[in-house]
């Protein structure tokens, strides 16, 4: 994941036109991508720009959970992807990848399918919310990308999860 | 590749030899299927080296030919420090009493010749208790890079005619090379002797890659590859190592491929709009044909040997099960029952049996059953036991087995479809997805 998050605050920082170097930025992005939400206030902190991506993922919230072997969305899924509805009506030169995810409890290939079924939903609810479609792509890591790694609920309950991944331009 | 001259030479010596009278009753065999099997006791002494330049080999393949057969659990190596008679000259008669004295019942002897960069390796196996010599002498011909081959080759041989299966120690297997943590693993396809020998990369660790499967003939890997940013089915040469991707469906993802029997056909499932479904596709012209539309997911597809039917996974019931279906789509019969949940199907090369992993009481196993479903064997439990693939004779099963928790270590097993002999193959780091090749020619 960390690669990822590197990868959306370099976006960030390219997006503000920041004369911050991208590797503090990419520091503060490691940060983020722990889940924290909580990144050191700078001068140039992306996440205090509502417009910004690091505010997408911090603020609003880039992912959602699900139960074992579902794609179901929650009462919690829907409010956050609703509120992530509002940001990328709000920020039309984003487009977004939703990584799918599954826990380690699975093989390999039904977990790529699940990651596929979790990815699909978010996609779903998203585009029923006003989004176009061509804004959105569908991705599953199945089981291969856990965040937390103990083989305990507290971290499989983390890993069941779909990211949305903003990334510049109106499409993907 | 090199050794594709194996001679089969008679020699004088053992027409003399089976004019012997029988000295014992048993027969030298092993029935593998007899649940009080015990490993037969062997001696493989030192090979002769018929010149100076053979002799560092002459150790060697001799030493492999041992691990080979003792690794099958099977067998029982006489220590050396036992031994009454040595061996130094090929055609000379053998001394049975001394063998037998030492209890050896099967005894190896070998010959190895080098002319240049040319190795010549001759082997003989005699069953010391009736005093004969158990077929023909055979010689094979290869490089000094392939010595290990040679080796395989003969135990090969007398693995096979001893216990009347098939032969599999010449073969390799492909694999996922894994190093780093849980969540920052990389992966990289390597391919190894199937004693975890001669490990040779394929791909460089910047892409995620999971699953390879060997075609028919061993020349060729399937495997998915997240080099595009997306999961994408692609062909790798071994010889070359140059790969493509196969065709694909804009805004798909596609995985879980397996070429059919005759290397033509490639069956793997894709996901569109949150469905996967399993599709088959001529591999020269890249049309796909969807086999089956179902809402569930389907997938892990396998070929039976003759090619005529495929064994999935699919939670069409509404946790994950196994069905089987015509190659060319249609209706699917279940064929697992039992509680919890199966995946990961493969035939057996023999066509008689399907392996599996079961997931059911918070455990793994790897599992096999008859292709009708019943007589289902659970051979392993752990916390994470995946991905069976068989051996070319299907006789035994290599799995990866990984543990749990943060510093959980990944690795690859083999079990013995008697659910004897589970062994760790031996990998420099970590590994996981084994793909057993084809016996080698």
């Amino acid at each position: 994941m960390t690669h990822t998050y590197k990868a959306i605050f370099v976006v960030a920082a390219l997006g503000l036109g920041a004369c911050t170097n991208p590797g503090n930025l990419a520091g503060n992005g490691s940060g983020a991508g722990a889940g924290t939400g909580t990144g050191t206030v700078t001068p140039v902190d992306p996440a205090s720009n509502p417009n910004s991506p690091a505010y997408f993922s911090q603020t609003i919230g880039d992912r959602v959970l699900f139960a074992v072997d579902t794609h179901t969305l929650t009462d919690a899924g829907r409010a956050t992807l609703t509120a992530q509805a509002g940001w990328l009506q709000a920020n039309p030169e984003y487009a977004a990848i939703i990584e799918g995810h599954a826990d380690e409890q699975g093989t390999r290939e039904h977990n790529l399918a699940l990651g596929a079924r979790r990815s699909n939903a978010v996609s779903e609810f998203l585009i029923s919310q006003g989004i176009a479609a061509s804004r959105l792509r569908t991705l599953t890591y199945g089981k291969e990308r856990p965040l937390e790694i103990c083989s305990a609920e507290s971290c499989y309950a983390k890993n069941r999860r779909a990211v949305t991944v903003i990334s510049a331009g109106a499409g993907v | 590749m090199i050794l594709s001259r194996i001679t089969a030479f008679l020699l004088a010596a053992a027409v003399v030899l089976m004019s012997l009278p029988m000295a014992a009753l048993a027969e030298l065999n092993l029935e593998l299927d007899d649940p009080n099997i015990e490993p037969m006791p062997f001696a493989v002494p030192t090979f002769v080296a018929e010149n100076a330049e053979a002799s560092a080999f002459a150790n060697q393949i001799a030493r492999v030919v041992a691990e080979d057969l003792t690794g099958t659990g099977l067998f029982r190596e006489i220590s050396k420090d036992a031994y009454i008679s040595t061996v130094t000259n090929f055609n000379s008669p053998v001394q049975y009493a001394d063998w037998k004295a030492i209890n050896a019942q099967a005894l190896i002897v070998g010959a190895v010749n080098m002319n240049g960069n040319n190795v010549t390796v001759k082997f003989r196996l005699f069953d010391v208790f009736s005093g004969a010599a158990l077929g023909d002498g055979l010689q094979f011909g290869g490089t000094t890079t392939s010595w290990r081959r040679m080796a395989h080759k003969v135990a090969d041989a007398a693995y096979s005619r001893i216990t009347g299966e098939g032969a599999y120690f010449d073969s390799r297997v492909v694999f996922v090379s894994e190093t780093g943590p849980k969540n920052e693993r990389k992966k990289r396809l390597a391919i190894m002797d199937y004693d975890g020998a001669n490990v040779q990369f394929l791909t460089d660790s910047r892409s995620l890659v999971l699953a390879p499967r060997f075609s028919p003939t061993g020349d060729r890997v399937l495997y998915t590859s997240y080099e595009s940013g997306f999961p994408k089915i692609y062909v790798l040469d071994v010889a070359s190592v140059g790969r493509r991707a196969l065709a694909d469906q804009p805004g798909t993802m596609s995985f879980a491929p397996r070429f059919s029997p005759n290397g033509q056909t490639v069956v793997y499932s894709l996901s569109s709009g949150g469905n996967t479904d399993i599709y088959r596709m001529d591999i020269g012209s890249g049309a796909p044909v969807r086999l089956t539309s179902e809402p569930s997911i389907e997938t892990a597809p396998s070929f039976s040997p003759d090619g005529k039917q495929i064994v999935f996974e699919s939670d069409r019931s509404g946790n994950q099960q196994l069905y089987i279906m015509s190659a060319n789509g249609g209706e699917a019969r279940r064929i697992s029952f039992g509680t919890g949940r199966y995946g990961t199907p493969v035939w057996s090369p023999r066509g008689d049996l399907v392996a599996f992993t079961k997931q059911s009481g918070g455990r793994f196993h790897i599992g096999v059953m008859r292709v009708d479903g019943s007589d289902e064997q659970l051979l392993t439990s752990s916390f994470l036991d995946e991905g069976p693939s068989w051996s070319p004779n299907g006789r035994v099963i290599m799995f990866m087995r990984e543990s749990a928790g943060a510093g959980g270590e990944v690795g690859l097993y083999s079990i013995d479809i008697s659910g004897r002999n589970l062994r760790r193959v031996t990998t420099d780091g970590g590994a996981s997805d084994p793909a057993w090749s084809p016996l080698l020619k």
